[in-house]
C-alpha cells in the first residue's frame, strides 16, 4: 500500500454530487458523487456498463452531465470540449492507447503542444521537454528517436502519460491501464503513479483488477447502474465486501470448480519451435484437462498457440492431434479436425465486428444450417437464438451486429463460435481481458463445464488469480521456452512470477 | 449504455439500409418530373426501356464489383476489362466463329483476367488497387494492339447484335436479351451473396480478413475465385457493348470502372469491405443511368452532367457515413 505521508489539503481536487447524463431513455448516471484530493489515488470500480466511461466523458469534456455539479479546485467546471478538459489539468490515458504510431516518441509525447515560434519547430526544445518527461517517469532508457510503433505496449503506455504531464495535469485519469501489461510492466506503472502523487497529481484509477486497485489506491468509489453505492478508504477495505457492491449480489465463488477427470490426449506438442517463437515446447494435453500457460506479455504464448493451429510457420518440432502427425496444417484443417482458437485481439481479429451475431457465431460451421451450400436463415437464427441463451448473451437479436455489444458479450459470441463449431480442443488465449467480473464469471464456470464434458482446453492468462482458480496444470513460458507443466496444486503466485522473469523456480 | 441499443433504433436503422437506395431513386425521378417539359417524355415506356438498356453494362460490371468491394478489395482494370472483351468478341465474329462460341470466349477472357488480377493479389498480397491499376492499362493496351488501333465492326446482321437491340422504341416491351439476362443474374448473384455459404465468406473476408483465416476460409483461394467470377460478368458487359455499338472498340468505356464503383457504392456498399447488396448495386446503376436520362431530357449539356453526377456520390456516400455513425453510437 502506497500511502502520502501529508495530505494536507482539505479542499478537495475533484468533487463530483449528484451527477446525472442520460441518452435518449437509457439513463446512464443517475446518481454520481465522489471526492478526489491532490496527491491522491482514487479507484473507480465497476462492472463493464456501470458508467464510468460516461463519467470519464464527463471529466474529459465530451458530455455535459443534465444535473449536479462537477468542482475542480472548488471551482464549478463544466468542460465545453476535450481541449477546453486539457486546459484546466485533465489527462486521460485510455485502454487504447492513443498514439500515432509512425512518429517517434518524442514527436508524440509533443504532439498538439510543440513548442514553436510563427510555426518553425523548436526542435531542440521538444528533444528537452520530451527528455524531461521521460525523466520525471524514471524511463529515460526510452529512445526518443525510436518510432512509437517498435516500442512495447508497457512503454508506448509510459509515453501515453509522459505526453500527459506535458499539460501539467492536475487530475490524470487512467482506464484499465494495466490490461496489457506484465506484472512487472505493471509494478514500474505503479512506481510511476506514486511519483505523480508525490507532486500532487491526483490519479482516478479505472480497473477491473481489485487487488490492483487495493495495491494503489488511497480510497474507492464503487458504482453500479449508474449510482456511486459506496466510498471508503482502501486500506482494510475487504474485497468481498466490493465485489458485492459491484455486482449487487453475492458471488459466493468466483471460479467454481467443477468436477472432471482426465482422459486420453488429445493434443501433443514435441519441441514446437517457429520463428523466433516459441522455442521447442512440448506437451500433452489431455481430454478434460485444462492446462494454463502463464508468462510474461511477449514470452510466447500467443505464439505457441498460434503455431499449433496452422496459423504462423512452424519452423521445427510437430503437433499431434489424437496420436496422429499433423505439422504443417492450415487453420481450415485444424477446425476439421476438432481444435478451436480463441483469438487474444477479439476486435482486430476474433470478430467481425460489422456482421450479425448469427454469422458470427455460426460461421465455421454452417453445414447443420444449409442445404447444397444454401444457408437457411431460419435454423440459423434459432441455432444463434440457442448459444445466445446458453452463453446468456445480453443482446436483442442474432441479426444485431457485433461491435454494438458490450465487451464482455462480444467475448461470449467469440467463445460461442468454438462451441458451435463443437471443438474438442480449445485454445483460448486471454479469454477474460478487458471484461467486466460478472462475465468473467460466467466464463470461468463455462470452462469448468467444457472440461466436464471432456473437452481439452489450453488457458492463456497473464492473470494469476484465474489460473491458480480454473486450472488442472499449469506451465509457464519465459522468452519462448516452457517450463516444467505441474498441477496447480503445487504453484505459487510466487513460484509462476519468478518462472515467468526467468529464475529458477523453487521447489514448494 | 451501449449494451442493449432500443429496438426502435435498431429497426430504423435496419430499414433505412433496405430502402434508402430505393428511395435515392425515387428522389432522382421526383426531381426531374418537377420540370413540366420532361415529366411526360420521362415516364414514357419507351423511355424506361432506355433508361434499362443503358444501365445494363454498369449494372453487370456491378454485379462482379459487388462481390469484389464487400470482399474488402476493388477492380479498376473494368473498363478496359470491357473494352478488350468487345473488340475480341468483334474480331471472333469477323473470323467466323459462331455466336455461340464468340459469347464462350468472350466471357471467358474476361474470367481470365480476373483470375489473373486475383491471382496477383492473393499470391503476392498486393494491395488490389495497384494490381488493377497496372492491369487497366495492361488490358487497355492489348485492346489496342488486337485491334489494331482501330474499331472492328460486327458482320452485318450478327444475332449478336440483338442482344441490346431496341425493338419498338416507344413501348416497355419487349425487353432486349440484355436487359432479361441482367435481371436474371442480378436474382442469381443476389441469393449467391444472401443465401450461400460462398456469399456468407465473400462478406466475413470483407469484414475482417484476420478473423475468416482465424475460422478456416481459405482466404486467397476465394480472393482469386471472387476476382475471376467478377471477371466473367466484366467479360459479359463487353459482349452486351459490342452489341450496343455493333463494333468493338479500344477506346470504349473509359472510366466505366468509375461508374461502376459510384453504382455499388450508391447502393450501401463500404469501399472498406463486409457491406453492401446486389440490390442496392443495382438501385444505384439505375440511378446513374436515371440522372444521366434525365439530363439529357433537360437539355443539360455533358459538363452539367458530370458535376450532378458527381455530387450525387459524395451525397449518397455522405448519407451512408451518416448512417453508420448513427448505427455504431446507438
Amino acid at each position: 500500500m502506497i500511502r502520502v505521508d501529508a495530505i494536507t489539503s482539505t479542499t478537495p481536487r475533484l468533487r463530483m454530487t449528484a451527477v446525472q447524463k442520460s441518452f435518449g431513455a437509457t439513463r446512464a448516471l443517475r446518481n454520481v458523487s465522489f471526492e478526489v484530493r491532490p496527491g491522491q489515488v482514487h479507484a473507480l470500480i465497476g462492472e463493464n456498463g456501470a458508467g464510468k466511461s460516461t463519467l470519464m466523458k464527463i471529466l474529459s469534456g465530451a458530455h455535459r452531465p443534465d444535473a449536479g455539479a462537477v468542482e475542480l479546485d472548488g471551482q464549478s467546471f463544466v468542460p465545453a470540449n476535450p481541449l477546453h478538459a486539457r486546459r484546466s489539468g485533465i489527462a486521460m490515458i485510455y485502454q487504447e492507447l492513443t498514439l500515432a504510431p509512425r512518429l517517434s516518441v518524442e514527436e508524440n509525447i509533443l504532439l498538439g503542444e510543440e513548442p514553436a515560434r510563427l510555426g518553425w519547430l523548436n526542435r531542440a526544445r521538444r528533444r528537452e521537454l520530451a527528455r524531461r518527461a521521460l525523466a520525471e517517469l524514471r524511463h529515460e532508457n526510452i529512445p526518443l528517436e525510436a518510432h512509437v510503433c517498435t516500442r512495447t505496449i508497457a512503454e508506448q503506455q509510459i509515453v501515453e502519460i509522459a505526453r500527459a504531464l506535458i499539460g501539467e495535469p492536475k487530475v490524470l485519469i487512467m482506464d484499465e491501464p494495466t490490461s496489457s501489461l506484465t506484472r512487472v510492466d505493471t509494478e514500474n506503472l505503479f512506481a510511476v503513479i506514486e511519483r505523480l502523487c508525490r507532486r500532487g497529481v491526483s490519479v482516478i484509477y479505472i480497473s477491473h483488477f481489485l487487488e490492483e486497485c487495493q495495491r494503489i489506491a488511497h480510497r474507492y468509489t464503487v458504482l453500479r447502474d449508474g449510482e456511486s453505492v459506496t466510498t471508503g478508504d482502501m486500506a482494510g477495505a475487504d474485497l468481498r465486501q466490493i465485489i458485492r457492491w459491484m455486482v449487487g449480489r453475492e458471488i459466493s465463488d468466483i471460479y467454481p470448480r467443477t468436477p472432471h477427470s482426465l482422459g486420453e490426449p488429445v493434443l501433443e506438442l514435441r519441441a514446437l519451435a517457429g520463428r523466433p517463437k516459441p522455442q521447442g515446447v512440448s506437451l500433452t494435453l489431455r481430454a478434460g484437462e485444462i492446462l494454463g500457460l502463464a508468462g510474461l506479455v511477449g514470452a510466447g504464448r500467443t505464439e505457441t498457440l498460434r503455431a499449433c493451429f496452422g496459423l504462423d510457420r512452424i519452423e521445427s518440432g510437430s503437433v499431434m492431434v489424437r496420436s496422429k502427425e499433423a505439422t504443417h496444417r492450415t487453420p481450415a484443417q485444424r477446425l476439421a479436425s476438432g481444435m478451436g482458437l480463441l483469438s487474444e485481439n477479439r476486435k482486430e481479429e476474433g470478430l467481425m465486428l460489422n456482421r450479425s451475431l448469427a454469422d458470427n457465431l455460426t460461421i465455421t460451421r454452417y453445414a447443420p444450417l444449409s442445404r447444397c451450400g444454401f444457408i437457411q436463415r431460419r435454423r440459423q437464427r434459432q441455432a444463434a437464438r440457442e448459444w445466445m441463451d446458453r452463453l446468456q448473451v445480453r443482446a436483442l437479436d442474432p441479426g444485431q451486429t457485433v461491435g454494438e455489444l458490450s465487451g464482455g458479450n462480444q467475448q461470449k459470441i467469440a467463445l460461442g463460435r468454438l462451441l458451435h463449431h463443437q471443438a474438442s480442443v480449445l485454445l483460448l488465449d486471454e479469454p477474460t481481458r478487458g471484461i467486466d467480473v460478472g462475465s468473467k464469471a460466467q466464463i470461468y464456470q463455462l470452462i469448468g463445464q467444457l472440461a466436464a464434458e471432456g473437452k481439452a482446453i489450453i488457458f492463456v492468462s497473464s492473470y494469476l488469480p484465474e489460473l491458480l482458480g480454473v486450472c488442472d496444470n499449469i506451465g509457464v513460458m519465459c522468452r519462448g521456452v516452457l517450463s516444467e507443466i505441474r498441477p496447480v496444486g503445487q504453484w505459487t503466485e510466487h513460484g509462476i512470477i519468478s518462472a515467468a522473469i526467468g529464475q529458477a523456480v523453487d521447489a514448494m | 449504455m451501449n449494451k442493449n441499443p432500443s429496438g426502435k433504433t435498431f429497426n430504423f436503422f435496419h430499414a433505412l439500409n433496405v430502402i434508402g437506395p430505393f428511395f435515392g431513386l425515387l428522389l432522382v425521378l421526383g426531381l426531374f418530373s418537377l420540370s413540366s417539359e420532361v415529366r411526360p417524355y420521362l415516364f414514357t415506356g419507351g423511355n424506361f426501356k432506355l433508361i434499362l438498356i443503358q444501365t445494363v453494362i454498369v449494372a453487370l460490371g456491378a454485379l462482379g464489383m459487388t462481390m469484389i468491394i464487400v470482399s474488402g478489395g476493388i477492380d479498376l482494370s473494368v473498363g478496359s476489362v470491357v473494352a478488350f472483351t468487345s473488340v475480341l468478341g468483334a474480331t471472333l465474329l469477323v473470323k467466323g466463329c459462331s455466336t455461340a462460341t464468340t459469347v464462350m470466349l468472350t466471357v471467358l477472357a474476361g474470367g481470365l483476367i480476373g483470375l489473373l488480377n486475383g491471382a496477383i493479389i492473393a499470391g503476392f498480397s498486393m494491395m488490389p488497387f495497384i494490381v488493377t491499376l497496372g492491369m487497366m492499362g495492361v488490358v487497355r493496351g492489348l485492346a489496342k494492339w488486337l485491334a489494331g488501333n482501330q474499331t472492328v465492326n460486327n458482320p452485318p446482321g450478327a444475332p449478336l447484335n440483338h442482344l441490346m437491340a431496341r425493338v419498338s422504341p416507344t413501348d416497355l416491351f419487349p425487353w432486349p436479351p440484355g436487359v432479361w439476362i441482367t435481371v436474371g443474374l442480378a436474382v442469381l448473384v443476389s441469393v449467391v451473396m444472401r443465401q450461400t455459404v460462398f456469399g456468407r465468406y465473400i462478406y466475413a473476408i470483407g469484414s475482417n480478413e484476420a478473423t475468416a483465416r482465424l475460422c478456416g476460409i481459405r482466404v486467397r483461394l476465394h480472393k482469386v475465385l471472387i476476382y475471376a467470377l467478377a471477371g466473367l460478368f466484366f467479360g459479359l458487359a463487353g459482349l452486351m457493348q459490342v452489341s450496343r455499338l455493333t463494333q468493338g472498340d479500344p477506346t470504349v468505356a473509359i472510366g466505366l470502372e468509375l461508374d461502376i464503383i459510384a453504382a455499388v457504392v450508391i447502393g450501401g456498399a463500404s469501399l472498406s469491405g463486409g457491406t453492401g447488396s446486389i440490390l442496392g448495386s443495382m438501385i444505384g446503376a439505375l440511378i446513374m443511368a436515371v440522372l444521366r436520362n434525365g439530363c439529357n431530357q433537360m437539355g443539360w449539356q455533358n459538363f452539367t452532367q458530370e458535376i450532378i453526377i458527381g455530387l450525387v456520390i459524395i451525397l449518397a456516400v455522405g448519407l451512408d457515413m451518416l448512417r453508420q455513425r448513427r448505427t455504431r453510437k446507438s
